[in-house]
């Protein structure tokens, strides 16, 4: 649900030019869901000694007041304390709007006109009930909830967010206004984020939210912590969560104590533990996982100034599937035509070999400093450490140890002013250097599919928006982003020649040691995005807005440098030295409209991306070890194109049904063939009955119908050694369409407050349906997850 | 009071924010001299030998690659033609050729031998492979085993090492699962 605060300002027209402190500011207060008065609002002035309350009817007034700009102070019991900026021009009247519900309370925030992180992207968030709902998942799945966003699955536990067909390095997730600096390049590399630190989740489509970053090809996922209201409080919530399909189940807990002085100390922590999961048919093993996140936040709020301590960690050890560790291009082969998992096991909780093991430590401060007249000005210091662990199978002394250790720190430092003194117009300007550093352990034993680096980030932003009616805000933003990578990389004579760097590269060879050579790539790029959009407001229903985004991103250390068989996925990845930034342009409109009785939204975009970096199977390479297929990176012009709508409609006061289709169709320009993994188009449709007087209980059942993806690149014609033959090697081909039923209900019950302990119970993949997922890497290997039925149990005190 | 209390704060983060930007910096500079180590990769078989051994005399059969997961395929070289209907006897080795002196993992399948077994697969003018070995459950493992020849003509012989396969098996690749660490098939004449 999206949080709004409205200000609707009707100037009085005939308003005498007088420079007197004799204007009366007369205002209304309401609930942004129903429109109703809110009685009891303390309204104050921040800066002068004066206060109301809103009377029966929710209005106030203040007399005496001088022409300008003006901060008020909004605050009623069952809502979060707001600030609105406002100009006094004669006699005025301003209608504010507070979401009426405690527990959805948002940061205290000045807000001016901005309703979300852009004017004129798409953009849509999950609330903190869908949150709830998700919150034993990963993040990548409690998006799906989101129309176009799907995820790419490397099985159950490790789930990628994919956004309008675009992921990895094209995402950029905002972790409590930090970018999140977790290796994102890997397809088996989860976001090491715990959705349960979260109140609120927004996904920008697209790189129109530019003073994030200027490389958001695919968009940006915003997550926003836990609320803080300013008075002395204490509050807390334990959410327990119980799987049937995995066994297990997770806990989540926070405390918040917060007071009037603005100060405020929470802290967060959640646990996961789930055993292998299970297929319709058979087990799926080796596909447990652990997962530990632990947050603390202190700092102080106040409309002038304040500041944050930030600490977030999160350790992840997952299983990767047994089954889908193999040896060579026949094992894969006989894995795609036999279409059945090659090892079951008993049922285990212990994760073993292969699995992958992530920990990242988050830590932030902030400061910000409002100056009268003119505007805010914040500065930021994170720092980020990643650490990775990859274990494969291995045999004898390196049985334990892994064949894939890196260790990846970035400091960011950045700074924003926020110039919105003036009514109407907002304007950011802000710059950011970053520093990061990889280090890939030789300890594994296994050469280095990413090298050791250093990564010098430097931009420079300037965003604004510009109110031009009641109706229409207009929006323009620019980024330069500077970026530095300097590499010390092994090759292997053999692949150095093979690749035809020995011509053109011979400079940066540091080091001959005979069958491997060390070399010191170092590139630059600048990089340039903008944008421009409008928003327009046709009645207080329906919105249109509508967006351009030209954005360039720099090519990640894995398309530049990977090299090497990546023994968990049995396939040599080549990265490309010659690789630069990619560039996309992209046009999106989004038309919406939302009542109390129904409500749509419908956005087509547009993409376009020059020099598109894709990953793809390319050919087929000889060792000892037999035939791996040969995964390479290129470059190429693509054309994005799709759509995604969505519909409400409330038949009755208790009823209500959603619906929601995404559709996206992914073209390499240069050959005219489809784009690899692209995800196919579903369709999503919800009936659910909720009844507030009996304990706010609440009923669904979703049906969700995913299309097969009839656009897919050529199959590879491989030799294979065993049968002595060229063979077909099905590594593209989709699986067919699918359809799931899920089914979730849920209570509230007033235990000591109101509504404060929820009972629901969920039962996702109701039919224990057998589907394969395209967008699953391990979709030549097993089915993916059968039936799962959970329950949870919310208390918040 | 409170202008003063605030500003002291703010000098306080600055400050913070001052020494996060040097350690920054002084963690870029501290790492620009030192080149990383080369990896050399411990558990790889670059090449395998197969000595067959009949009264009438030895011939080898090379299976070698020296760059590994590298874009070269491995060179395969015979010493000769096999005599027909003549039973070799046969034993494996598998080195790491990457180090110097070679390293010798034939020892550590046969250490792990429950663990591990070569599968032959022949056709043509070779009539068939028996194992002349077994683990610590009795079950084959192929280090060293016999080959017989037919009549004169051309045959195959595929070598298969798998690692943790399904033991006891029935001698099918299928049936044994695992994974392969080694998959190379050899062209001989049989004269």
């Amino acid at each position: 649900m999206k949080y709004y605060l409205f200000i609707i300002a009707v100037l009085s027209s005939l308003m005498a030019i007088s420079q007197d402190c004799n204007a009366i500011l007369l205002g209304e207060v309401l609930d942004f869901h129903d429109n109703s008065p809110l009685v009891g609002a303390t309204i104050s002035i921040t800066g002068k000694d004066v206060k109301t309350i809103s009377n029966g009817n929710g209005k106030f007034t203040f007399k005496n007041l001088c022409e300008g700009v003006i901060e008020l102070e909004v605050s009623h019991p069952e809502c979060t304390s707001k600030f609105v900026t406002l100009t006094i021009d004669g006699d005025t009247f301003e209608k504010i709007k507070l979401e009426h519900h405690l527990e959805e309370l948002e940061e205290v925030k000045v807000v001016g006109d901005v309703p979300t992180n852009t004017n004129s992207g798409q953009e849509e968030s999950l609330s903190l009930k869908d949150i709830e709902r998700s919150s034993g998942n990963s993040l990548g799945d409690a998006l799906k909830k989101i129309p176009g966003v799907s995820t790419l699955n490397t099985g159950g536990n490790i789930v990628k967010p994919v956004i309008q067909g675009l992921n990895g390095s094209r995402i950029l997730i905002l972790n409590n206004n930090v970018r999140m600096q977790d290796m994102e390049w890997g397809e088996e590399h989860a976001p090491n984020v715990d959705i349960n630190a979260n109140q609120k989740i927004s996904v920008v489509k697209g790189a129109a939210a530019l003073e994030y970053g200027g490389d958001a090809i695919g968009g940006v996922i915003v997550l926003e912590p836990l609320p803080i209201i300013r008075a002395d409080s204490l509050f807390g919530k334990t959410q327990i969560n119980l799987f049937s399909n995995g066994r297990g189940g997770n806990i989540t807990s926070s405390l918040v104590k917060s007071y009037k002085t603005g100060l405020y100390i929470k802290g967060q922590a959640s646990y996961k533990r789930l055993g292998d999961l299970e297929a319709p048919d058979y087990l799926l093993s080796n596909t447990g996982i652990q997962e530990r996140g632990i947050s603390l936040n202190i700092g102080q709020r106040n409309f002038i100034s304040g500041w944050e301590g930030y600490y977030s960690y999160f350790q992840s050890d997952i299983g990767i599937l047994r089954a889908s560790h193999i040896g060579n291009i026949d094992d894969l082969i006989q894995s795609i035509n036999s279409q059945q998992p090659n090892i079951i096991n008993e049922f285990t909780y212990d994760i073993v070999r292969p699995n992958q093991e992530v920990s990242h430590h988050l830590g932030k401060l902030n400061y910000y400093r409002r100056f009268e007249g003119f505007g805010k000005w914040t500065v930021q210091y994170d720092f980020q450490k990643n650490r990775r662990f990859e274990y494969d199978v291995r045999v004898g002394d390196d049985a334990n140890k892994a064949s894939l250790d890196l260790e990846l720190t970035s400091h960011s430092f950045l700074t924003n002013l926020n110039i919105d003194a003036k009514r109407g117009l907002d304007i950011k300007i802000g710059a950011l250097g970053r520093y990061q550093s990889n280090f890939a352990n030789p300890a594994t034993g296994v050469r280095r599919l990413i090298p050791d680096y250093d990564k010098y980030d430097f931009g420079l932003f300037s965003v604004g928006e510009y109110k031009v009616n009641n109706s229409l805000s207009v929006d323009a933003g620019l980024r330069y982003d500077f970026s530095r990578i300097d590499a010390k990389k092994f090759y292997r004579t053999s692949r150095w020649e093979e690749r035809g760097y020995d011509d053109e590269f011979s400079a940066i060879v540091i080091e001959d040691l005979g069958t491997q050579l060390l070399t010191n790539p170092i590139f630059d790029f600048h990089n340039f995005s903008g944008t421009t959009g409008l928003n327009y407001e046709f009645n207080t229903n329906n919105r249109l807005r509508f967006n351009y985004a030209y954005a360039q991103r720099a090519p990640n250390p894995s398309e530049l440098f990977s090299d090497g068989l990546h023994h968990s996925a049995a396939r040599i990845e080549l990265g490309d030295l010659r690789i630069k930034s990619e560039s996309s342009s992209k046009l999106s409109a989004s038309l919406e409209r939302n009542t109390l009785q129904w409500g749509y939204t419908v956005a087509p975009f547009i993409n376009s991306i020059n020099d598109f970096i894709v990953l793809e199977p390319t050919g087929v390479e000889f060792t000892i070890r037999g035939a791996f297929p040969v995964w390479s990176y290129r470059q190429t012009n693509a054309l994005m194109i799709g759509v995604d709508a969505s519909l409400y409609n409330n038949w009755t006061s208790k009823i209500r049904t959603d619906h929601k289709f995404s559709w996206v169709r992914g073209n390499d320009e240069s050959t005219d063939t489809p784009l690899i993994n692209i995800p196919s188009a579903n369709f999503n449709n919800t009936i659910s009955y909720i009844n507030p007087n009996w304990n706010n209980f609440m009923v669904s059942l979703e049906s969700q119908y995913v299309f097969e993806q009839n656009r897919f690149p050529p199959n590879i014609t491989v030799f294979s050694p065993q049968q002595q033959q060229d063979v077909l090697l099905d590594i593209n081909t989709p699986p067919s369409a699918y359809h799931l039923l899920a089914a979730n209900a849920e209570a509230s019950f007033s235990i000591k407050n109101s509504n404060d302990f929820t009972i629901g119970l969920s039962v996702s993949n109701l039919l224990n349906t057998s589907y394969r997922d395209y967008l699953n890497r391990l979709r030549y290997f097993v089915d993916d997850m059968g039936r799962n039925i959970s329950l949870r149990l919310i208390y918040n005190y | 009071m409170k202008t003063i209390a605030t500003i002291s704060k703010n000098v306080s983060l600055k400050s913070i924010f001052a020494t996060g930007i040097m350690v920054s910096m002084l963690l870029a500079c501290s790492s620009d001299d030192d080149n990383p180590i080369a990896v050399d990769e411990e558990e790889v078989i670059t090449t395998m030998n197969v000595t067959l051994t009949s009264t009438g005399g030895t011939i080898t059969l090379q299976s070698q690659d020296l760059d590994g997961d590298g874009p070269n395929a491995p060179v395969i070289d015979i010493s000769g033609n096999l005599t027909a209907n003549t039973t070799y006897s046969g034993s494996i080795e598998l080195l790491n050729e990457t180090e110097t002196p070679a390293e010798d993992i034939t020892e550590e399948v046969a250490e792990e031998d429950d663990e591990h077994q070569f599968f032959f697969t022949t056709s043509g003018s070779i009539t068939s492979v028996a194992y002349n070995d077994v683990d610590g459950n009795g079950n084959p493992v192929g280090i060293s085993f016999e080959l017989t020849t037919g009549d004169p003509g051309s045959g195959t012989l595929q070598i298969t090492l798998r690692h943790e396969p399904k033991k006891p098996n029935d001698g099918s690749l299928a049936d044994a699962g695992g994974e392969t660490d080694i998959a190379q098939t050899f062209t001989v004449t049989v004269e």
